[in-house]
């Protein structure tokens, strides 16, 4: 076997920040080599440097054994260097056919020579099990199939090394098995796979060697059949993991939330997105919502919050409060922290001070009166930004500047600071680093001892299983099993939720 | 708090010089191109347009484009666009001059009787866009547009057929006179006071006072109350509004509505300080021209005093081109060329200030 690529001690600063500081790696022919590394360890910024989007500032590429030096993608792309970004780059009303050509696109005088390009997209299905109706509008077309139109896109331009950009981020079980068999069939033909991503049973599942980054340098190369995804976990992280766990049973006796029959019917009178969902959650407890995404748990959380209409009855602390319109439940002390945190609990391009007055805008210390308090907002956002360790500049500080993780201590910090009585949290933990997901996990430790009531939905079972004291699973909008979260595994956690028995 | 760093501060000014600039260039080509010395033109345009008479005039000119200005801004705010204040203006000015004309009441009631037909015609005019965006999903600015035509011919029709009254041998046609009491009277004498010599044909609407007052408010809704905020959040990130318990389609209602009803006054200061009637002379284009006023003022009240003022400096300026063989209407030139290089610069001097506060940001950190 031969090195297809090899970088040497690569490093590449910004202004103000080293983006890498010593990243090696190998990457053989005909193996499939993962680069795992947590947000903001620098796998993005390697692979740009490969790929000629970026020009490191010292160290080596050699691509099959010569050093190469790329002015921009283009020259990557004729050292037979292909990537398969993580956001597709297609044009929705053009056939799968012309996506492919296009731009390499095969000329018979000044006509295109779609006859030949044909025969090679389907010489090239075949050959590697990508199999896609080359005729077919991609607007018509799934995630997974978009995907393996983008990959062809790169083999049809002779691309021998092939990066993917966290492939699996936008697909479905199913889909990530096909693009697992893809893969293993692109390999099988010699070619070099760099595989970038931070889910580690899919890194073990399918690479045969792991690079790890941290903070900017290579710490660990080895073989995937060697470590366990812990170990993985702790080499990304350099200590050891945090743990989800909650202490003692701090439930009291009244009931924070009541939830009776809640449905939410489809107007077209098909199956109910959530169909007769009933529990009490009471005050100090947290209720954990297990399930495979999309099974009801979105709306769930809409019907809590009253963002849509339902069917049933929801108490709250003892009142029903099905007639309160979503104002009024945020002021009556339900605190929620949004599944998608910059499109539905962040103004971007606001500075953090006016991100604090959103859901807040009717009470102290936003309002004075029906006047804003701009300098009680400003202070208060720099105590919030203190207790939750948010790394800004300040609270002029614009949304759009935070890392991911920031945004996110930032938000729990700003529903904490009204000392709900209920919180909905979707997601926590979902994107951030190790150290703000301890801090968060922390968070809603202390206020539940408080005896605030936690609503947990999370994708995390790890999570879900450490932080609640109730398990519910959620299928196809119902409510199919409660579990006992001390007697539960991962494993036995996941198949309930897939409705195996 | 920490004082703005220097290079804060010349951020600041970087955008506003930067739009000056490249449209001094392209307004001099445009000069130029007519085999004329953009010095010459420049300096005549000075030498007219800070005259004191033409000043008042200047006033006079940027007291409807601020008003209106100030419509569209609401709802650009809200994140939304408002083109139907020239539709709303009109039929605010015609309906409130007719309507004026029809009863007496004590001078300030009376006045204030005339504001609110031109405010409740604007706002109604509004609300069937306002409508048909929350209830039918119909974009307004598709909705306002059609308006706008809707509003010209149904103006023309009214005043035409019903509300115009045929003066002896005059073509001109109007509607009946406003009585005293529902005039606005002229600054001038204010003025007058402050040593301000009268200037021949030169008044100054007493709108001027409403349309400052209504930049006061604005400035304070929009920026220190509930309703403000809301908007804003609603225009900022609408889904993260409705989750933070913004009734978002109210939202738009209101402030289409608002829109509509304050561009209804933008109408007024000529009919209730110099025509005090509805003419067929009445001034076309305002509410298109303060769209690019709301715009070069960044939808700020005190920016888009500034650029009204900009706005009706060069038109009222630029007549004196004529003297020197050049066309007036190179002033439209200017104004375009300062609002595209403008909005140019200030989105480039955005995008550049979160790229220096991400790398604040990773400093701090690091």
């Amino acid at each position: 076997m031969s090195v297809a690529v090899e970088l040497r001690h690569i490093s590449k600063r910004f202004p103000g920040v080293i983006a890498n500081k010593d990243v090696s790696m190998k990457v053989e022919t005909g193996t499939v080599h993962a680069l795992v590394g947590e947000n903001g360890a620098g796998k993005s910024t390697v692979m740009k440097i490969l790929y000629g989007m970026q020009r490191p500032d010292g160290g080596e590429i050699l691509v099959n054994g010569q050093a190469v030096n790329f002015k921009n993608p283009n020259d990557a792309i004729d050292a037979s260097i292909g990537m398969v970004h993580q956001h597709f780059m297609l044009a929705d009303n053009f056939t799968v056919l012309e996506n492919i050509i296009l731009g390499a696109e095969p000329k018979h005088g000044i006509t295109i020579d779609f006859a030949a390009a044909r025969k090679k997209v389907a010489d090239m299905s075949a050959a590697y099990g990508l199999d896609v109706d080359p005729d077919i509008l991609v607007e018509e077309l799934g995630v997974g199939q978009r995907q393996r139109v983008e990959i062809l896109k790169v083999l049809y331009r002779g691309a021998r090394i092939l990066i993917f950009d966290e492939p699996t981020a936008v697909l479905v079980p199913q889909e990530v098995d096909d693009l697992f068999n893809a893969l293993k069939g692109l390999r099988a033909e010699g070619m070099a796979i760099i595989f970038i991503s931070h889910k580690l049973d899919e890194v073990l599942r399918v690479a045969d060697d792991v690079t790890v980054v941290r903070a900017g340098s290579t710490v660990a190369e080895v073989k995937s059949k060697d470590v366990t995804a812990r170990q993985l976990a702790e080499l990304m992280v350099g200590s050891e993991l945090p743990q989800p766990t909650t202490h003692g049973d701090t439930r009291r006796p009244e009931i924070t939330l009541a939830l009776k029959d809640v449905s939410i019917p489809t107007k077209s009178g098909s199956r109910d997105l959530i169909s007769h969902i009933s529990f009490d959650l009471h005050a100090g407890e947290v209720i954990g919502i297990a399930g495979v995404e999309g099974n009801g748990q979105a709306e769930l959380v809409e019907a809590i919050m009253g963002l849509r209409e339902y069917t049933g009855q929801i108490e709250f602390k003892g009142e029903n409060i099905d007639h309160f319109t979503v104002a009024h439940r945020h002021d009556a002390g339900i605190g929620l922290i949004p599944e998608d945190r910059q499109r539905q609990g962040l103004m971007m391009a606001s500075p953090l001070w006016e991100n604090r007055i959103l859901g807040h805008q009717r009470s102290k210390p936003v309002m004075r009166g029906f006047v804003l308090d701009k300098k009680a907002t400003i202070a208060d956002t720099r105590t919030i930004m203190q207790e939750f360790d948010v790394r800004a500049p300040g609270p002029q500080t614009l949304a759009a500047a935070l890392s991911g993780g920031n945004q996110q201590k930032f938000i729990v910090g700003r529903e904490m600071s009204k000392a709900p009585s209920l919180l909905v949290a979707s997601h926590p933990t979902r994107g951030v680093d190790v150290g703000a997901q301890a801090a968060i996990w922390e968070e809603l430790r202390r206020a539940r001892e408080k005896g605030m009531a936690v609503v947990l939905i999370s994708a995390d079972l790890e999570e879900l299983i450490g932080m609640s004291d109730r398990l519910l699973v959620m299928l196809r909008g119902a409510i199919t099993a409660q579990l006992d979260p001390q007697k539960t595994t991962p494993e036995q956690l996941g198949s309930a939720m897939t409705g195996a028995k | 708090m920490k004082k703005p760093s220097m290079s804060q501060v010349m951020l600041a000014f970087a955008a506003p010089l930067a739009a000056a600039v490249v449209s001094i260039v392209i307004s001099s080509l445009a000069v130029l191109a007519s085999k004329k010395s953009p010095i010459d033109a420049y300096k005549t345009m000075w030498e007219f347009g800070t005259q004191a008479g033409s000043l008042l005039e200047v006033l006079n000119t940027a007291t409807p484009y601020y008003i209106a200005a100030i419509a569209i801004a609401v709802t650009f705010r809200a994140g939304l666009f408002n083109i139907g204040v020239e539709g709303q203006l009109r039929l605010g000015a015609l309906f409130s001059a007719y309507l004026g004309a029809k009863f007496v009441l004590p001078p300030i009631f009376h006045v204030l009787a005339v504001f609110l037909i031109a405010m409740t015609v604007g706002g109604i005019w509004a609300a069937i866009a306002a409508y048909l965006k929350v209830k039918r999903g119909v974009s307004e600015v598709i909705s306002t547009i059609m308006l706008n035509s809707l509003a010209g011919g149904l103006t023309s029709f009214l005043f035409s057929q019903y509300f115009a009254e045929i003066t002896e041998g005059s073509n001109n046609l109007t509607t009946k006179t406003l009585p005293e009491s529902a005039r606005m009277p002229d600054l001038m004498p204010l003025l007058n006071k402050l040593g301000v010599e009268d200037q021949p044909g030169g008044g100054v609407y007493g709108m001027l006072l409403v349309a400052a007052a209504l930049g006061v408010a604005f400035w304070f809704i929009v920026n220190r109350t509930r309703f403000g905020f809301e908007l804003r959040a609603s225009g900022a990130n609408p889904i993260a509004a409705r989750v933070s318990g913004v009734n978002s389609k109210r939202m738009v209602f209101y402030a289409l509505v608002i829109s509509g009803a304050i561009a209804g006054l933008s109408g007024l200061p000529a009919v209730l300080g110099d025509t005090h009637s509805y003419t067929m002379g009445f001034r076309s284009g305002i509410g298109f021209s303060a769209i690019a006023v709301a715009l070069l003022g960044r939808n700020g009240a005190v920016g888009m005093a500034f650029s009204a003022l900009l706005f009706g400096f060069l038109e009222v300026s630029s007549r004196s081109l004529e003297l020197i063989d050049i066309a007036p209407e190179t002033y439209v030139i200017m104004q375009g060329s300062i609002l595209l290089s403008s909005v140019i610069a200030y989105e480039v001097v955005r995008r550049y200030k979160i790229t220096l506060q991400s790398k604040e940001l990773a400093k701090a950190v690091a």
